[in-house]
């Protein structure tokens, strides 16, 4: 187990590497990040040529990206062009985006692997029906519009919760805004689910499970269930850090200000700094998520043995 | 349970008898993979609607004006986010611009951006893949390792920072980033695809006669590891024309002049509290196309993927 977790570790190395190399690259070579810190107007060449010093933009590019990944690993993420550091903006908003996902998330596994389970015991009939068409339904309408029918219905003509989230964003404010992030995927957790179950049922252990007489509390919360949890978890896992870069949308619409709110401050500013930081550390929960998921394998199937 | 398949195959199989057919073996094609599939999906009520459905939308995107005759982009500020009046039957935007007019407009982007990002995306993962997996050896090690790298980005992130740097907004570059971004997760099927299908015996026999490589590679494993590409594909294509509008809603995808329905969305929920028609019908039909063909590859997987029958 430690072996294959280091093996592992070992292996992200390369991943990481490139993933962030790409965004550095496309970020600083595409763009011009110091253009865009005086806006409209030129700035004077010997201004801009100090700048450019003073952020090692002058060197070559592998230069300029292994100087930027040194930084980072003593913590130091660089300063956003208003001066502000950006662990600073990272601990206000990562706080916020990691409870909005969690709430998310687990919405997704309660609500998504209870309705999967009951349609793909029922399958054909009208729950099942009711489940398919309703996930295909939300599946089909973007996360934006259901944001906004959301934030219309509850917020504005009911007044059921505040249109948007306050900076302190407390745990009840963020969970209509998790329902419409966690919307998608909640859909596909469903389907999976179902598909996974209904697939299961026919297996032998199924049958052998029923023919001994064990009571069905028992055949379906361990024989069945366990065995038809693994892909939901695999998509679970990579969902996480999707969820994470997606909740772009949902904090604009109920302005959280989280890490979507921040990322998109610093790319419609042209803050570089900010931009490269943040995806660098999304990069990093998604890849941790990852191996997280790889792990509880062993937990659901004791079948699978790392070595 | 025994019982239950043969009571399925029965059910399949054609009426005539299976010895009267035999002795024409031109009679034995039509048994094919695509063949099956395509009875499948033409008895499915589902893939009838939905492909209904994108005949109209396709007919809309190419031709516009059969179903309007006001244009897009002629608006009078005068009669900003008004409601419905006569000839103008889903009423007015904030720039006073016909609803409905733009709502017709707004197909092509993306029905365009759907169909040729998927056929790009199938094309370029499809064959990169594809010659990994047979291949192997060092294409295939450095593939496996770009696909992670990009594994790691998710689509609306990557999109979301590479279009904001490029300030492009014209559909060609929207199209060619959502292919770059899009083809690994293709590659990884085709590879999977084709590894299976190269032990099988026939393509074993095919290369013991002495097939050249390139005919192996069209008549054997092309037509045998295409399918799972086609039903991801299909599957993504709805997906693509979401992530579009959400990125031109984000204000970094499709710009002005291109009349796109991301964007009126994104116009009209700055007021939509005060006029909810401006949000209400571009967003309507966009969720309509993307359910269409959602449903359509639903149908395609149900067809070409015999185990979930």
């Amino acid at each position: 187990m430690g072996r294959y977790v280091i093996r592992r570790l070992l292996q992200m190395i390369p991943v990481f590497v490139g993933t962030t190399f790409l965004i550095f690259a496309m970020v600083y070579a595409l763009g011009d990040p110091v253009a865009a810190m005086f806006g409209d107007r030129a700035p004077d060449p010997a201004t801009l040529a100090r700048i450019r010093a003073e952020l090692n933009l002058d060197k070559p590019l592998l230069q300029q990206y292994l100087l930027y990944m040194g930084g980072i690993f003593t913590g130091d993420f660089g300063q956003a062009f208003n001066g502000q550091q950006v662990t600073e903006l990272m601990g206000e908003a990562f706080p916020v985006t990691a409870r909005l996902t969690m709430i998310a998330v687990g919405i997704e596994i309660v609500l998504g692997i209870t309705l999967g389970l009951f349609s793909g015991l029922r399958r054909g009939r009208l729950v099942d029906t009711l489940t398919l068409i309703s996930t295909l339904v939300v599946i089909s309408i973007p996360v934006f519009v259901i944001g906004y029918l959301a934030q219309y219905f509850l917020a504005v003509e009911w007044q059921l919760v505040k249109p948007s989230v306050s900076s302190a964003a407390t745990f009840d404010e963020l969970i209509v805004p998790a329902f419409v992030l966690a919307g998608l995927s909640l859909a596909y957790v469903t389907r999976l689910t179902r598909a996974s179950v209904a697939e299961n049922l026919r297996a032998d252990y199924m049958r052998t499970a029923v023919a001994k007489g064990l009571p069905r509390r028992r055949v379906i919360g361990v024989h069945l269930l366990r065995n038809s949890l693994i892909p939901v978890v695999t998509f679970i896992g990579t969902d996480i850090g999707a969820l994470m870069g997606g909740a772009i949308v949902t904090e604009r619409i109920f302005n959280v200000h989280g890490v979507g709110y921040q990322l998109y401050q610093g790319l419609v500013r042209g803050n570089s700094p900010t931009v490269v930081g943040f995806v660098t550390i999304l990069v990093l929960v998604f890849l941790l998520a990852n191996l997280l998921v790889d792990l509880l394998y062993a937990v659901l199937d004791p079948r699978i043995r790392y070595a | 349970m025994p019982d239950q398949i043969e009571k399925t195959a029965v059910g399949t199989l054609d009426p005539e008898p299976v010895a009267a057919a035999a002795p024409a073996t031109d009679r034995e094609k039509p048994r094919s993979l695509w063949n099956d599939a395509w009875r499948e999906l033409r008895r499915n009520p589902v893939f009838i609607a939905s492909a209904l459905m994108i005949l109209f939308l396709v007919t809309v995107a190419l031709w516009p004006s059969l179903f309007t005759s006001t244009s897009p982009t002629d608006c009078q500020l005068a009669k900003s986010r008004q409601g419905a009046a006569s000839g103008h039957p889903f009423g007015f935007d904030l720039q006073g611009c016909d609803v409905y007019a733009r709502t017709i407009y707004g197909a092509r982007a993306s029905v365009t951006v759907g169909v040729l990002v998927t056929l790009g995306v199938a094309l370029l993962g499809g064959v990169l893949g594809g010659l990994a997996g047979y291949f192997g050896g060092w294409w295939d090690a450095l593939l496996s390792r770009i696909t992670d790298v990009f594994f790691g980005i998710p689509i609306l992130l990557g999109g979301l920072v590479i279009l904001s740097v490029i300030k492009g907004g014209s559909i060609w570059t929207v199209i060619g980033f959502m292919i770059a971004l899009g083809w690994p997760q293709i590659a990884r099927i085709a590879r999977g695809s084709v590894i299976t299908v190269k032990q099988q015996d026939y393509v074993q026999a095919a290369r013991a006669l002495g097939g050249s490589t390139g005919r192996i590679l069209l008549r054997h494993i092309l037509p045998n590891a295409v399918a799972p590409v086609i039903v991801v594909a299909t599957i993504a294509l709805g997906m693509y024309i979401s992530v579009e509008a959400t990125l031109s809603y984000l204000g970094v995808g499709l710009k002005p002049p291109t009349v796109s329905w991301g964007q009126d969305i994104s116009a009209a929920a700055v007021q939509y509290r005060n006029a909810p028609h401006m949000l209400l019908w571009p967003a309507g039909a966009l969720s309509l196309t993307v359910l269409s063909f959602i449903m359509l590859g639903d149908a395609v997987r149900d067809a070409l993927d015999p185990k979930l029958r």
